[in-house]
């Protein structure tokens, strides 16, 4: 109805990539929200590895700090996470600068916090993820690599870790589509990604409807095409696990 | 005969699962082109013994020589056992292979790329001549066509002669075979002991653990009856199944065969 009305030609214009147009701002800022949150997928993916191996090493205490990291990270709010690491690493920073003898203050870019954010929630529950594909591979497939004369590090990198990988692509997936949609509170840093780029040319145009619903648009646009790529990555990673009827 | 290193043996071998001592001091001395049936009802701990050849399980005593060297083992301090050196461990299971009963192929592997996966990455040896020589195996097992499927696409039958392929392919010295036939369905066991008794015939040596009592008759060399944990009865196997060395072994081929 706004689109419609009288300001039609306006919203055309402020979507636009000519003068006073949003345009390559918002692609910029949904360019800045797939960087964050791909960093901050691979963060969670090597830190998920770590606690998914931990728990699965038969040792206590890693086990133990695996499972607390989880629960602590899965039972906090994601927006209390972000502000945590965002203040919480600069303070750190600043804290370690001074005792090198700097004693200004050492701020920890927006970028690399959003994505740390990310990556420390997102690798709680890719944690789970590993685990639960590591556990579905067949025994006796490890069995067989052993009694070829594997040593542990050539079985994980070919027989594992592919596998691993396999099973884990439709969690990681869905996880992807989370850490896309969490790295929307790291509007709150400052940080130009989508959501920050949509809230300020909301408030500078006094056009919030149009700018909301850009964003709205683009973040389907980018849920609905990277999940259709994971789709397409696990149709091809599984081919060798389909029967072929009857 | 001349008098060569035994390819395989075996002195003294105890394994225990806590509080159930499962293999009581096994010996075996397998010479090149020997097939030995190791046979026993279930419980008999013949699996066990076949596993712990190749420190799949650890056994907790015994000696195990491969063409003429010991795997070295050691103590721990709650005094089981463990391999001394990995290495030396994981060097001598490549020289042994290995066919499961659950056949084990690689999932995410195709049929060749199964076969080639020890050669090329555990003996490094040059990839184009593993896959030339994966490919003459496969046809040696009548699965030459299949070498691109995955094996969820193939029968068991033709997993298993995959299998017993990816094993040929190390170029083993000796064969280990845990009831290579009793994941199959009855119309499929025939083309797997056909592959075996083709590699008998070769003069592969080979241990076989195994139901199939035509097999163990017709084709090894050897049959050695475990039961709870011992050798109750050893030979060729004219002499066992005649049923005059052993009353138990006895019992037994006539409980097996139904």
């Amino acid at each position: 109805m706004i689109l419609a009305s009288a300001d039609g030609v306006d919203t055309l214009r402020i979507f636009g990539f000519g003068e006073g147009g949003w345009g390559l701002a918002l692609l910029m800022g949904a360019g800045m929200t797939l960087a964050v949150s791909a960093i901050g997928l691979l963060i969670g993916a090597a830190i998920g590895s770590l606690v998914a191996w931990s728990r699965l090493s038969g040792h206590r205490l890693a086990g133990a700090a695996g499972e607390t990291y989880a629960a602590i990270f899965r039972g906090l709010p994601e927006l209390l996470v972000v502000y945590f690491v965002y203040f919480g690493s600069s303070t750190l920073l600043t804290g370690a600068a001074s005792l090198v003898g700097y004693n200004g203050f050492v701020g920890v870019p927006a970028f690399v916090a959003g994505a740390l954010a990310v990556g420390v929630i997102s690798g709680s529950y890719q944690a789970e993820v590993f685990r639960a594909a590591y556990l579905a591979i067949a025994r006796g497939e490890l069995e067989a690599a052993v009694s070829v004369g594997m040593d542990r590090w050539l079985m994980f990198r070919r027989i594992i870790a592919p596998q691993v990988l396999r099973f884990a692509l439709p969690g990681l997936g869905n996880l992807w589509q989370v850490a896309l949609k969490d790295s929307s509170l790291i509007s709150v840093t400052g940080l130009a990604e989508l959501m920050r780029v949509s809230q300020v040319g909301a408030s500078s145009t006094h056009q919030p409807f149009a700018f909301y619903l850009g964003g709205l648009v683009l973040y389907l646009v980018m849920t609905l095409a990277t999940t259709r790529l994971f789709d397409m990555a696990e149709a091809r990673a599984t081919r060798g696990m389909r029967r072929i009827a009857g | 005969m001349p008098d060569a290193t035994p390819a395989l043996t075996v002195k003294g071998m105890h394994k225990r699962f806590g509080a159930l001592e499962v293999l009581k001091g096994i010996s075996l001395t397998a010479n090149d082109g020997d097939v030995i049936s190791i046979l026993g009802s279930s419980g008999s701990g013949k699996s066990t013994f076949l596993r712990c050849i190749n420190l799949l399980e650890t056994p907790d005593q015994g000696d195990v020589t491969v063409a003429g060297e010991l795997i070295k083992m050691k103590r721990k301090p709650d005094g089981t056992a463990e391999p001394a050196d990995r290495r030396q461990v994981d060097r001598i299971r490549s020289e042994l292979g290995m066919v499961f009963q659950g056949f084990n192929l690689w999932s995410h592997l195709t049929v060749l790329e199964n076969l080639i996966e020890a050669p090329v990455h555990v003996q490094k040896r040059p990839r184009a001549e593993c896959v030339d020589e994966a490919k003459a195996l496969l046809a040696k097992v009548g699965i030459g066509d299949k070498h691109s499927y995955y094996p969820a696409h193939l029968s068991g039958g033709q997993q298993q002669r995959a299998a017993i392929a990816r094993a040929l392919a190390m170029r083993p010295k000796v064969m280990l075979f845990d009831e290579p036939t009793s994941a199959l369905d009855p119309e499929l066991v025939g083309e797997v002991l056909r592959v075996m008794r083709a590699l008998a015939d070769e003069g592969r040596t080979m241990l076989v653990v195994t139901h199939e009592m035509g097999f163990a008759r017709d084709v090894s060399s050897r049959v050695m009856f475990l039961h709870k944990g011992q050798v109750e009865a050893e030979g060729e196997p004219e002499a066992l199944f005649s049923g005059a060395t052993s009353e138990r072994f006895r019992q037994f081929i006539s409980k097996e065969r139904g």
